[in-house]
């Protein structure tokens, strides 16, 4: 055979080959999941794998944040909003072949809502008095009150169903029920899913996604660059934003998180026990400075602890206005003319470093010394989030409609106001939707009143991706990378 | 050829030394802009005649910042110095006085236990249990010099120590201490003196490494290394944000390393005599 023979169908093979669309993703995230559990963790990481991908829930979050039905096709409420009947999806199966039936609703929430249950949003199910199994299609779950969040609440990460018989796996091997199978994690490196080909519902187009942990920004902006990651939702280092644009092989998606950043205060270390010391700090500082210097202008400005895109938000910016010498007037009226000094523990995300460098320089500018110490994120839960040792914190709440924490006095930032504590706990039972955003709203001016925390900014979603591929979410209302729906063009 | 290279490397180290060491000084009095100043309006300016090396991420004068920035390097290095030499001379003496004792093997090999841990490694450890910050790098970094001069203490004292002129001071009845402390320490001092130079700009380096990941001088004190690790993701449309401190640390390390050997040379008759 000639070598002439042998290279023309090579060749051919190798053009049809590299016609056909690609089949696989590889995606960048910056942290890597300390498991796989949606139920047995908190980290965002958790449900930016599994979420909707291989783990599925009675309901679920849309890209656009609504919530979808999932494994329940439909429910049904009582007139008294107490009793919710859902009708599930009929031949749905587990990743190890089990049927999923009625009797797995029933073992999942009321494992999640058991006393001794280690699920890091517990909160969720609290309003739920019984599970009960009808047929092995219908469940009927009966509330103590109304909960008009409920479904809401059933589309979390922490509300997704597993399988007695693998439930003990999952934070390894999870077995789910979603359009991909967990295959391989290669610690510290990545993870693998495969397409499952007895799939429910409208399979997923992608063969095979593969999750690559890239914790260095620069590393991160030559993985894209050389092609090893094909997207990157959350790509880390916003200055580096403008090169992708400039290039056409990239999409540049700038969207929006649940993400409110905020410079936490731990109200229950003097001075930030009084409210005027936290409204000077609020009023020291500068949003605009900290979106264009910490996030090179990415980032809308907040005012309290709220969502801008939620339609039940307030612009309550104007309430904490730069201005230093207010600042000033207001630190000498609580006793502190010539300033103090505090702590800032900072986490590793850059706006975090890059804030908290800005924020001290403006803190110095009303007198207000702060220690700076960088913290890998193990040290910052153990000394700031599990310890409270701290006096000032820079952070990104992510998880969606997460007001309540300021209904919880024994949080981080220890808020204790009983007046926000009851007007939480009767939110749970309110579902004419206007009583609710009333509330939702009366919530929001009250820790802004209260100057609880200094609202920042809302964390911009700054997604990179592969200029061919199509489908991937542009904003994040939950944290997820649902993978269902893309595909290359 | 007269020995004009070392003198050369003598000068030429010098001049690069004191550059640094006289920015470093200045930097208390005066410095074009402040540091601790942001200026997020002009931020990522290019060197021009306002902003003489540019300005960063926050605005802030890089010109000023490597002006502080020296002073944060040689203050480092300098304690580290100090460390190493105030605590490894007299062990290195010691051994040499009392050698082959059950002391001097005990001072020699904790030296050891000490040297065969990286310096980094060393650093690393201690601002893991003592948070990071400008006073553990210098601990640090002064423990790792502690072995240097004490093993080179103890080998040119050893040497000495055969002398016919030191048989003459014990025979007149000097005590060990008196011997180490008036013949042996002033024979040796150039050698220290050498060494630490070296160890001076190793110091520099190893605080730029130091504050690189994170374990140096925390903001808003300026810091060669830290510089270099914040520029990094604005280096390919903001070179001049790691070129500048990156020069800083490359010359400061070359001008001492060339004025120590520069020293040396001069220091040892025998290298001079063998150049003729």
């Amino acid at each position: 055979m000639s070598l002439r023979k042998l290279i023309v169908p090579l060749l051919l093979a190798a053009a049809s080959v590299t016609h056909a669309a690609k089949t696989d993703l590889v995606l960048g995230m910056q942290l890597e999941p300390p498991n796989l559990d949606p139920t047995g963790g908190a980290a965002a990481a958790i449900d930016e794998v599994v979420y909707a991908n291989v783990f599925e829930g009675l309901t679920r979050f849309a890209s656009d944040g609504s919530v979808q039905p999932a494994l329940a096709k439909s429910w049904e409420i009582s007139d008294d909003g107490l009793v919710y009947t859902f009708t599930l999806n009929a031949g749905v199966k587990f990743h190890d072949g089990s049927d999923f039936d009625a009797q797995d609703v029933k073992f999942s929430l009321d494992r999640a809502r058991a006393e001794t249950s280690t699920n890091a949003q517990k909160q969720l199910f609290a309003g739920i008095a019984s599970v009960e199994v009808t047929d092995p299609q219908t469940v009927v779950i009966t509330l103590s009150q109304p909960n008009g969040a409920l479904l809401f609440n059933l589309a979390w990460g922490d509300a997704i169903m597993l399988s007695p018989d693998s439930f003990d796996k999952a934070k390894t091997e999870p077995v789910g029920t979603g359009p991909f199978v967990f295959s391989k994690w290669v610690q510290g490196d990545r993870i693998e899913i495969t397409r499952n080909p007895d799939y429910w519902g409208e399979p997923a187009k992608l063969d095979k996604a593969t999750f690559k942990f890239i914790s260095e920004p620069t590393a991160a902006f030559a993985a894209l660059m050389a092609g090893d990651v094909d997207a990157f939702p959350v790509f880390p280092a916003p200055e580096n934003l403008p090169q992708f644009e400039a290039d056409p092989g990239f999409q540049v998606v700038v969207g929006s998180t649940e993400g409110e950043t905020i410079l936490s205060t731990n109200n229950k270390q003097p001075p930030f026990d009084n409210k005027l010391v936290r409204q000077a700090l609020a009023h020291a500082i500068d949003r605009k400075s900290i979106i264009d210097g910490a996030m090179f202008g990415y980032g809308t400005p907040i005012g309290t602890h709220f969502a801008p895109h939620n339609p039940a938000y307030v612009d309550l910016t104007a309430n904490s206005m730069y201005d230093p010498e207010k600042a000033k007037a207001l630190l000498k009226e609580a006793g502190f003319a010539d300033g103090f000094s505090t702590t800032l523990k900072l986490p590793p995300p850059s706006y975090a470093r890059r804030g908290g460098e800005i924020i001290a320089a403006q803190l110095r500018e009303v007198g207000i010394t702060t220690e700076i110490s960088n913290l890998e994120w193990a040290q910052w839960l153990e000394q700031v989030f599990r310890g409270k040792d701290f006096g000032l914190t820079i952070v990104s709440h992510t998880e969606p409609m997460d007001i309540g924490i300021y209904a919880k006095p024994d949080y981080y930032f220890q808020y204790d106001n009983p007046e926000l504590q009851s007007l939480i706990a009767d939110l749970e039972g309110i579902t004419d939707p206007d009583a609710r955003t009333e509330s939702l709203q009366k919530a929001q001016q009250i820790i802004s009143d209260d100057y609880v925390n200094g609202y920042l900014f809302q964390l911009a979603k700054t997604g990179v991706a592969n200029a061919d591929i199509v489908g991937l979410w542009e904003n994040s209302p939950t944290q997820a990378n649902d993978l269902t729906a893309v595909y290359w063009k | 050829m007269e020995s004009g290279i070392f003198r050369r490397n003598l000068v030429i180290g010098s001049v690069l030394a004191l550059v640094f060491l006289i920015a470093a000084i200045v930097s208390f009095f005066w410095t074009p802009y402040d540091v601790t100043q942001l200026d997020i309006a002009n931020k990522l300016k290019k060197p021009n005649a306002e902003y003489w090396f540019g300005t960063d991420h926050f605005g802030r004068d890089i010109f000023s910042m490597i002006m502080v920035g020296a002073r944060t390097s040689i203050a480092v290095a300098i304690v580290a110095v100090g460390i190493g030499l105030l605590i490894g001379v007299p062990l290195g003496l010691t051994a040499a006085a009392w050698r082959h004792s059950l002391l001097d093997e005990l001072i020699m090999r904790s030296n050891d236990l000490v040297f065969a841990f990286p310096a980094l490694l060393i650093a690393i450890m201690i601002t893991a249990v003592f948070g990071p910050g400008a006073v553990n790098a210098i601990i640090a970094i002064g423990i790792f010099n502690i072995p240097v001069f004490a093993r080179l203490t103890r080998g040119a004292a050893l040497s000495l120590w055969t002398r016919d002129y030191i048989l003459a001071a014990r025979t007149a009845g000097k005590k060990s201490f008196r011997i180490s402390l008036e013949h042996i320490l002033p024979n040796i001092l150039n050698l220290l003196i050498v060494q630490g130079t070296i160890q001076f700009s190793l110091g520099i380096l190893a605080e730029a490494g130091l504050s690189y990941v994170g374990l140096g001088a925390q903001p808003p004190v300026p810091s060669w290394g830290r510089m270099l690790a914040e520029s990094q993701t604005m280096i390919s449309f903001a070179p001049h944000l790691a070129l500048f401190p990156g020069f800083a640390i490359l010359l400061t390390v070359l001008g001492l390393n060339l004025f120590g050997d520069g020293l040396r040379d001069l220091f040892d008759p025998r290298l001079r005599r063998e150049s003729r």
